[in-house]
């Protein structure tokens, strides 16, 4: 547990100190106060569409630090070779796969948790110049608590991503392992729809193979309950705690793969 | 007693994207290296000499044999505690600093408390780096990574350390540092065991060397084993030396290379001893700056058997 630690400890400090997640997390704030201006084009939607466009950001920037961290994070120190002396200490291959997830996994918290701040500061902004009598027609407080829970669920889905980009990274390069990890980032937010592709085509062969695919893909679609946060439409609190059973499933299964892979692989 | 053991270690390589097939990159290469030895492992470029290492180190699968380090199969954590390992041309973070990544790798070897950074500075001092070790990682030149990678492989006092190609990008007082710590871990009980091209260094730091060329063992034992210092003849170099004097001497001298004014190089036969050669050298004015035996370097034996190894398998 103590190298696993370690490693993380490792990823979390390189990852910080790196100057790429900072600009994501500079350009993601500045599109949060950005939804402040913009939402004063719109009258009565204002409060609406900056909770939609901050929520939005931190998804979208987080996703891009998720990828493109994630993907190097074994392909690098493959192709730079530090993973060579690394791997000669005291720590199996096992551990050290488990130390760059829960190192980036961390990395994407303290980053995301940053762009939430600015998030509620530009609503607590919002809500101080806002009339009390303005403030009736809001479907939401502007400070509301749920929108957390949405922030937390978009970990809970990054974290999947960071998985997934981490699993392709362990054998395929860099730049395939990016375009793939994308790729089923945007099939996972429709994958639900191939649950009941019955209605859809009636030949069974498909139908089974559209029903493997739905188990298979990742499922990311229940992660997004921004709009519903956004126009206080409540969510069900064992939804959520299903939703978040899954990605720890889905995770697992990844990452025992990550590190199935990674064990017997060759350095050259 | 052997330290490290190697028996009948093969790798081969898929090559050929369309019809791969096997390339044997090591054939059964059967190694044993004492304790306390500075061993050298020597070959030209694709000789098999980066991948036994990485063999060691299991950072590839063998083909077929085994690996023994410290009597136990390799690869297992209680070996790993005991090694150190320094990669060809290493490569290590670019944002953290050496002293950050000395800790983390003393960490990783169980290292705590107030032991950690005064191992950490210790093993910088060691290798001679001073201020720099506050600077991160990505700023340092070639030379500076090679001595953080050394300090990284000794961070755990190790039983045995394996560098692979040590002198690389080091610059000569650099290469007489690295000499001086491989004979310095010798000294403390440690068994080195190096892979190099640089055969004067084999020379003054190995008690015994295995030479490989094509992925095969050519040749293995102590130096004065695998071939004879055989004397070809003296080198003398001479000052003021005057015409009439040369043109005296000459039927004896094999060559008389002219340096400068006076100043020449003279090669004599190895027989007869040359005492008395230099006694007429007096008696005609000219001073003797340096009288040198020429013998077989390693670097000769070297030529000539990893030459013979490669056309056996070339054919040619």
């Amino acid at each position: 547990m103590r190298a696993i630690a370690l490693v993380a400890g490792a990823v979390f400090k390189e990852s910080v100190r790196d100057r790429v997640p900072y600009s994501m997390v500079a350009f993601a704030v500045l599109l949060i106060a950005a939804s402040f201006l913009i939402s004063q084009l719109t009258a009565g939607q204002d409060i609406k569409i900056i909770k939609d466009l901050g929520l939005a950001a931190i998804s979208w920037f987080g996703l891009v630090i998720a990828v493109f961290i994630g993907i190097g994070l074994v392909s690098k120190e493959v192709e730079r070779r530090s993973v060579f002396a690394l791997l000669a200490k005291p720590l199996t291959r096992g551990q050290f796969i488990l130390g760059k997830y829960l190192g980036l996994v961390l990395t994407l918290v303290v980053n995301l948790s940053v762009m939430a701040v600015a998030f509620y500061a530009v609503l607590f902004y919002f809500d101080s110049v806002t009339t009390d009598y303005l403030k009736t027609a809001w479907p939401a407080p502007a400070l509301d608590p749920r929108l957390m829970l949405a922030i937390g669920l978009t970990i809970a889905e990054l974290a999947i991503v960071t998985a997934l980009a981490l699993f392709f990274s362990t054998f395929s390069s860099p730049l395939l392992s990016a375009m793939l990890t994308l790729g089923l980032w945007v099939a996972g937010h429709f994958s639900g729809d191939l649950r009941n592709f019955e209605a859809v085509i009636d030949a069974p062969p498909v139908v089974a193979l559209a029903r493997g695919l739905y188990y298979v893909l990742p499922n990311l679609a229940p992660f997004n309950i921004r709009a519903e946060v956004a126009h206080g439409v409540e969510v069900s609190g064992t939804t959520i705690a299903l939703t978040l059973a899954y990605a720890v499933v889905y995770i697992g299964i990844l990452l025992t793969a990550a590190m199935a892979i990674f064990q017997r692989r060759d350095f050259k | 007693m052997a330290v490290i053991e190697t028996e009948e270690l093969s790798k081969d390589f898929q090559v050929g994207f369309w019809r791969p097939r096997p390339y044997r990159a090591l054939d059964r290469l059967t190694l044993s290296v004492n304790e306390g030895e500075v061993f050298g492992f020597l070959g030209p470029n694709g000789a098999g000499k980066s991948t036994t290492i990485k063999l060691l180190m299991q950072l590839l699968t063998p083909t077929t044999g085994t690996v023994r380090i410290l009597g136990q199969p390799a690869g297992s954590l209680a070996v790993k505690q005991r090694i150190g390992f320094l990669p060809e041309n290493p490569y290590f973070y670019d944002h953290l600093t050496a002293e950050e990544l000395l800790t983390y790798f003393a960490k990783l070897f169980g290292l705590r408390g107030s032991d950690v950074p005064s191992r950490v500075s210790q093993v910088l001092d060691e290798v001679g780096l001073g201020k720099e070790r506050r600077l991160r990682l990505r700023q340092y030149s070639k030379g500076m990574v090679q001595r953080v990678g050394l300090a990284q492989a000794l961070i755990n006092e190790p039983d045995v350390v394996f560098l692979d190609e040590p002198m690389s990008g080091l610059d000569p007082l650099g290469r007489r540092h690295v000499r001086q710590l491989m004979l310095r871990l010798r000294d403390r009980g440690c068994t080195v065991f190096f892979s190099s091209h640089i055969l004067s260094d084999a020379e003054s730091l190995c008690s015994r060397v295995a030479i490989l060329a094509q992925g095969r063992l050519v040749a293995s034992g102590r130096l004065s084993e695998i071939f004879a210092f055989e004397l070809r003849g003296w080198e003398l170099v001479v000052d003021n030396l005057s015409d009439v004097a040369r043109q005296a001497l000459t039927p004896r001298l094999l060559a008389a290379i002219p340096l400068s004014h006076g100043r020449y190089t003279l090669e004599l036969p190895p027989e007869p001893a040359p005492d008395a050669f230099v006694h007429e050298l007096g008696q005609y004015g000219a001073r003797v700056l340096s009288l040198n035996p020429v013998r077989d370097t390693l670097e000769d034996y070297f030529v000539k058997t990893v030459g013979a190894a490669t056309a056996r398998q070339t054919g040619l």
